[in-house]
């Protein structure tokens, strides 16, 4: 059964340095407040897992809580470039990052195998890529290699299950009992979620009664580790019938992270001056 | 009316999406183009994105694949596996429209890194997000992008996505299902791969572009049709279509 907690525990309990986390939310429902949170309590060496690293990420891996990437889209969509990564990969700063580089197709099926309890799923991807072939021959991406279908022999592509320490995710809502549940754009979080050893859920709100909603994923109490409510804790992403995608932040994100200095302001006034759950700005 | 370089590009992407077609959407200036086409001469175009939303009907440009208009106005929203292992991977969608950074002559695109090597790039791009299935899986694939001497090159520094890989029988070796791309569409024209050689070809330019400027901003040498097509100036009705999407009064390049 989940635990209702603030998020400040929540993060204190579930994540510890060094853990493979996964912060999924595809472009929609994005946890920017645990996100912000990992990084006031100053975790280190993580691995972290998503498939569009987004701001979220740029963020984190800029505050140095990083030292992996396991991705599929690093940009800041619509806009550019992000900063902070690019600033890692190219310069190691502020700490070298090794990255692991899927397609989406890969990182979904990915965490599709990681919540089926498979060791590796199967699709038609990545033939003729040089993502299949980094270190050489196809076959030497040690995360992706041929497979022969035994009934076919056709060849395709395998990718090995991600199955992350623990998963944080935003939802619209959870109940008293810590059932979750969320709508709109879904990305890939229940499989994260069912991937991961435990799991992190921030909500807007927790309520009496979830009462049903066509299309919604439920997120049953015993699946998930620990809620806790942050309202508008997906912000500058956003929660489908609570907030709007700030589009503004997104673009004025790129002058801020472009910078080391202005970055680091950013950081000290924005995460580490606020208070648990505060949503940040690019403006002050 | 006087029209922008990329607005004469947005104009003709659109114009090779036919009503009623499925489409794939990459953001930026396909999802530009895709949309102006569904505003336009293709009502019934379905747009997808990866985000899952399938059929969206988004009344302005989202900024990003997973805004919330396109959930809103979607006829169905699936989950991101299920985008691409049901509706991508057996080949239902008819026209996977992408943009890329780098692109080479035999339509391979580049998202990845520019320059040094993988490990010590020179410039780290986004990466792949749903490129590489999409340029497999779709029936054929429209590439968009603005033509220069850096991003067409003679051979990709990294290829994110397949087109013909080095020339005829690749994909069939590859055992890629979809037909590969189709038309590259610039800012100054529209390329279409030679049919014994699978090398992209300028086959139309647009008004006022010759075919040495064409040369100049390619990498590669290229072999201009021996008599391209010239393609149509935007209509007042596309040019107004695009810019009450954009919400822009004038040209902005």
């Amino acid at each position: 059964m989940a635990e209702i907690v603030s998020l400040a525990e929540a993060v204190e309990g579930a994540i510890h340095d060094g853990d493979a986390v996964a912060m999924e939310g595809f472009t929609h429902l994005i946890p920017f407040a645990a996100g912000h949170e990992v990084i006031r309590q100053r975790r280190r060496d993580l691995t972290l897992i998503r498939m569009t690293p987004d701001l979220i990420y740029d963020q984190l891996i800029g505050a140095g809580c990083a030292s992996k990437l396991i991705f599929s889209w690093g940009g800041n969509p619509g806009v550019g470039s992000l900063h902070r990564f690019r600033d890692a990969v190219e310069n190691a700063w502020p700490v070298p990052l090794e990255i692991e580089e899927h397609s989406h197709a890969g990182m979904a099926n990915r965490y599709v195998a990681g919540a089926s309890g498979l060791p590796f799923a199967v699709l038609r991807g990545y033939r003729g890529t040089g993502l299949e072939t980094l270190n050489g021959a196809v076959g030497t991406t040690p995360t992706i290699k041929p497979i022969t279908c035994p009934f076919t022999g056709e060849t395709l592509t395998a990718v090995s299950a991600l199955r992350p320490d623990v998963a944080v995710v935003h939802a619209q809502r959870a109940d008293r009992s810590g059932n979750v549940q969320l709508w709109g754009i879904t990305g890939v979080q229940k499989e994260a979620v069912l991937a991961s050893r435990r799991a992190v859920v921030t909500v807007e709100e927790i309520v009496d009664e979830l009462d049903p909603r066509p299309g919604a994923v439920v997120l049953p109490s015993w699946t998930v580790t620990y809620v806790a409510q942050a309202p508008d804790g997906a912000r500058p992403s956003y929660a489908l019938g609570y907030s709007v995608r700030d589009n503004d932040y997104y673009v004025g994100w790129d002058a801020i992270a472009r910078d080391r200095d202005a970055f680091t302001r950013w950081l000290d006034e924005q995460v580490y001056a606020m208070p648990v759950t505060t949503g940040s700005a690019v403006r002050s | 009316m006087t029209y922008s370089a990329d607005e004469m590009m947005t104009v003709a992407a659109a114009r090779a999406l036919r009503d009623g077609m499925t489409c794939f959407v990459g953001i930026g200036l396909p999802s530009a183009a895709a949309n102006l086409a569904r505003a336009t001469h293709a009502p019934s175009l379905v747009l997808i994105y990866e985000s899952g939303t399938l059929g969206a009907k988004p009344d302005r440009l989202p900024l990003s694949i997973g805004d919330g208009m396109l959930a809103e106005t979607a006829d169905a929203v699936v989950s991101v596996p299920e985008v691409f292992n049901y509706w991508l991977q057996p080949g239902r969608i008819d026209v996977g429209f992408l943009g890329a950074a780098q692109i080479d002559k035999f339509g391979n695109i580049n998202t990845t890194v520019v320059g040094g090597d993988y490990r010590n790039p020179k410039v780290r791009l986004p990466g792949a997000g749903g490129a590489p299935e999409i340029a497999a899986s779709c029936r054929e694939v429209i590439v968009v992008i603005r033509q220069s001497h850096r991003s067409f090159v003679e051979r990709a520094d990294f290829i994110t996505s397949v087109g013909y890989g080095s020339g005829p029988g690749d994909r069939e070796r590859l055992g890629l299902t979809g037909a590969g791309p189709k038309k590259i569409i610039t800012d100054l024209g529209v390329l279409e791969p030679d049919p014994d050689t699978l090398e992209f070809t300028m086959t139309g330019l647009y008004p006022g572009v010759s075919a040495a400027a064409a040369k100049e901003r390619t990498g590669w040498d290229l072999a201009i049709a021996a008599d391209p097509r010239i393609i149509a100036a935007p209509t007042p009705a596309e040019l107004g279509a695009l810019r009450a999407f954009r919400g822009e009064q004038g040209d902005k390049e």
